[in-house]
């Protein structure tokens, strides 16, 4: 029974050539190699939305239809081009891929990529706040089990990782808004900001999106409490759901470490238990860390359209749910190709880190 | 080691079987993790079963012979638990949405476990084209945000809105389609590990057909891992369930009781207050989650040599866990021997 088998949480998203040959190669061909893997697990995705959106008909109908005169919508299917045959749309929509156009909003009419580039901002600034959280939980926390490996801290410190997993992001958050919000007043209730705040935001010039970095831009410090204010909720209802599992991860490495033969041997020469840990044991527990965060964009991409639902955050998961509700299945389809490449690429650019870090992951 | 007496008899069938196999080998803190987890998966199950009986009021019952109920009552005689902005008591809705979890994880799981190993038996042993597209694709999926892929696939089978059955295979579907990859994963892996051992040749020697190696010598010894897998599945099942729920993806509430549905709904009560219509159904989430996850972990613990606590045995040495990749214990009582 191999390691690899035992223990999926660890299992790395490495969808790395594992099978090339193990002789030569250096870090550029890796780069090669993997940048053009990205390619098939794109068109995959996009072929597999496409088909599976066009199995319900057609968008027009389904976000119209009902609304408007059998003739009218007629019209509109036709010069949508949605009467042609599926794989003459799909090859035109694999084309419009390619030169960047993802197509428009059935309801609002806004081309997907400017709604990308709209809410797009939001997201990151939630997932950025929730990995901080994630990061500052799961490391200390994963080291402190380690450490006390099936004592009492361990044991409180891993049901509570459990807990984190075992609670869904949208009844955290209901917990924490109800806690700290409604009861002891400490944090808004819902939105990534006041409204004027908000406002200051939008009036700024070249804005960024993401709100605290522009705060800091522009010195404005009142908006900056603000916006810290209300990102507080959403960054820990997020940021536990991944604590839990960086804090499993370093805990499983820490203690797959520490039985390595260097460790013992620092034992011997009579290095205290807690410099083992920090010192020695911790940096190649690390690199799983690194690696499994490229999954985590994918987890924590999940987790946000959940969380912005649950704090009103409006980002590209709180705009997918709105079209969603619409049945504006064009938009739908835009935005979950869009998010496939961007999972696609962040696992490319992780996997290029890990193996910048650990020259063992290139082959 | 408790019961040595009482067990032996039954060694070849009784103990055996995957967890309590594995309670038999756990010790200290994991035995008392395995059995919280076993404890809270059994209330779970035993609720859904017995959801008529304890339930003091259906899903979607919304007046007794006194009267309708009234709405977002707080918890009292009548209603333990109190009532929904709809109406609903939420303690028969809480015991009712237990029957849905429990539903859609046997037919989620069960047909991705019926999928997964047969792919990954076929693609693991035949190699080739097949293999290779198969795990392209099985990556590609693998890789996707768990949600969006259930979002879309429940739009494709319900359009969103459905009866019991229709919601339950909607749901069940959509995970399906995310879990397929992870066995297929397994499997696969399992069965190429598998395909270079001595017994498969012998077995190709004597002219065995390739169904029948497959079928009889790989399978029984492939599907090691599954009961691990089967309960971290099982967790995650919910969790996407109650997801899909959430966003409005779930089952209408006047078909069946979903935890997700009911928290989504809840979600405007809070800032007026009201507590009870979004924590006990988040409640059983998270117990039930929690359960199947426990049990999950304390098996994974428990088949991994270097994370297993010894019985008895005080501080393990650190080089004896070094063992090679065959634990001396585990594959004589997890898997057929």
């Amino acid at each position: 029974m191999t390691t690899l088998i035992e223990v999926p949480e660890a299992e790395p998203g490495i969808v790395a050539p594992k099978s090339k040959s193990k002789a030569g190669g250096g870090l550029g061909r890796y780069i090669v190699i993997r940048f053009f893997l990205i390619i098939p697990t794109v068109f995959i995705l996009v072929t597999l939305v496409f088909f599976l959106m066009r199995v319900i008909g057609d968008p027009i109908t389904a976000s119209q239809g009902g609304r408007l005169p059998p003739d009218v919508l007629a019209q509109r299917i036709h010069d949508a081009g949605y009467d042609r045959p599926v794989l003459v749309q799909y090859f035109e929509y694999l084309r419009q891929l390619i030169t960047g156009n993802f197509g428009t909003t059935i309801t609002d009419r806004r081309p997907v990529l400017e709604v990308l580039t709209t809410f797009g901002a939001a997201t990151l600034e939630l997932s950025i706040n929730a990995l901080i959280v994630a990061l500052a939980v799961g490391i200390p926390f994963g080291l402190i089990a380690a450490q006390h490996r099936d004592k009492t801290p361990d044991a409180l410190l891993r049901f509570f990782a459990i807990l984190c997993y075992a609670t869904p992001v949208f009844f955290s958050g209901l917990l924490l808004k109800l806690t700290f919000s409604v009861w002891l007043g400490w944090f808004p209730v819902a939105g990534r900001a006041s409204t004027r705040t908000e406002l200051t935001m939008s009036a700024l010039a070249a804005p960024s999106g993401i709100y605290w970095l522009d705060a800091l831009r522009s010195g404005n410090f009142t908006a900056l409490g603000d916006i810290a204010s209300h990102a507080v909720l959403p960054a820990i209802a997020l940021g536990l759901l991944t604590a839990g599992v960086f804090l499993r991860l370093v805990r499983t490495n820490v203690i797959g470490t520490l039985g390595k033969d260097y460790i013992e041997a620092g034992r011997s020469r009579g290095v205290s238990e807690f410099r083992l840990v920090t010192k020695h044991a911790y940096k190649p527990a690390l690199i799983p860390i690194i690696t499994v965060m490229g999954l985590q964009i994918a987890l924590m991409l999940g987790g946000a359209i959940l969380t912005e639902t649950t704090f009103e955050w409006k980002g590209l998961g709180y705009q997918l749910v709105q079209y969603l509700n619409a049945r504006d299945f064009v938009a739908v389809q835009g935005i979950v190709v869009l998010l496939a490449i961007i999972v696609a690429v962040t696992n490319f650019i992780v996997d290029i880190i890990a193996a910048l870090i650990d020259p063992r992951v290139r082959y | 080691m408790s019961t040595p007496q009482l067990t032996r008899p039954k060694q070849p069938l009784f103990s055996r079987l995957p967890v309590i196999s594995h309670l038999k080998k756990s010790v200290g803190l994991q035995r008392g993790m395995l059995i919280v987890g076993v404890v809270l998966s059994g209330i779970f199950l035993l609720t859904s079963i017995f959801a008529p009986l304890l339930a003091p009021c259906g899903y979607s019952q919304l007046s007794d012979d006194s009267g309708s109920f009234p709405t977002q009552e707080a918890p009292g005689a009548k209603h333990l638990l109190g009532t929904t902005v709809g109406g609903y008591d939420v303690l028969s809705r809480v015991v009712w949405g237990s029957q849905t979890a429990v539903t859609v994880i046997i037919v989620s799981v069960a047909m991705s476990l019926f999928l997964g190993v047969v792919l990954g038996l076929l693609s693991g042993y035949f190699g080739g084209w097949l293999d290779r597209i198969l795990v392209v694709v099985a990556d590609a999926i693998y890789a996707f945000p768990t949600l969006l892929l259930a979002i879309v696939i429940s739009i494709v089978i319900s359009r969103g809105q459905s009866s019991f059955w229709g919601g339950i295979f909607s749901c069940a579907f959509s995970i399906t389609v995310v879990f397929v990859p992870q066995y297929f994963r397994v499997i696969r892996a399992e069965t190429i590990r598998l395909k270079a051992e001595p017994f498969v040749e012998s077995a190709k020697v004597l002219g065995a057909s390739s169904a029948r190696i497959i079928g009889r010598h790989i399978f029984k010894n492939a599907t090691r891992t599954l009961p691990l897998m089967f309960t971290l599945n099982a967790s995650e099942a919910i969790l996407t369930l109650a997801g899909l729920g959430f966003l409005g993806f779930g089952i209408e509430p006047t078909s069946a009781a979903e935890w997700g549905f009911d928290l989504n709904k809840a979600l405007a009560d809070t800032s007026s207050g009201i507590w009870w219509t979004g924590v006990f159904p988040g409640i059983a989430i998270v117990l039930t989650v929690l359960g199947l996850t426990l049990v999950g972990e304390s098996i994974n613990d428990l088949n991994d040599p270097r994370i297993r606590g010894r019985k008895r045995a005080g501080r393990t040495p650190v080089r004896a866990t070094q063992a090679g990749p065959e634990s001396p214990a585990n594959p004589a009582e997890a898997g057929k021997s």
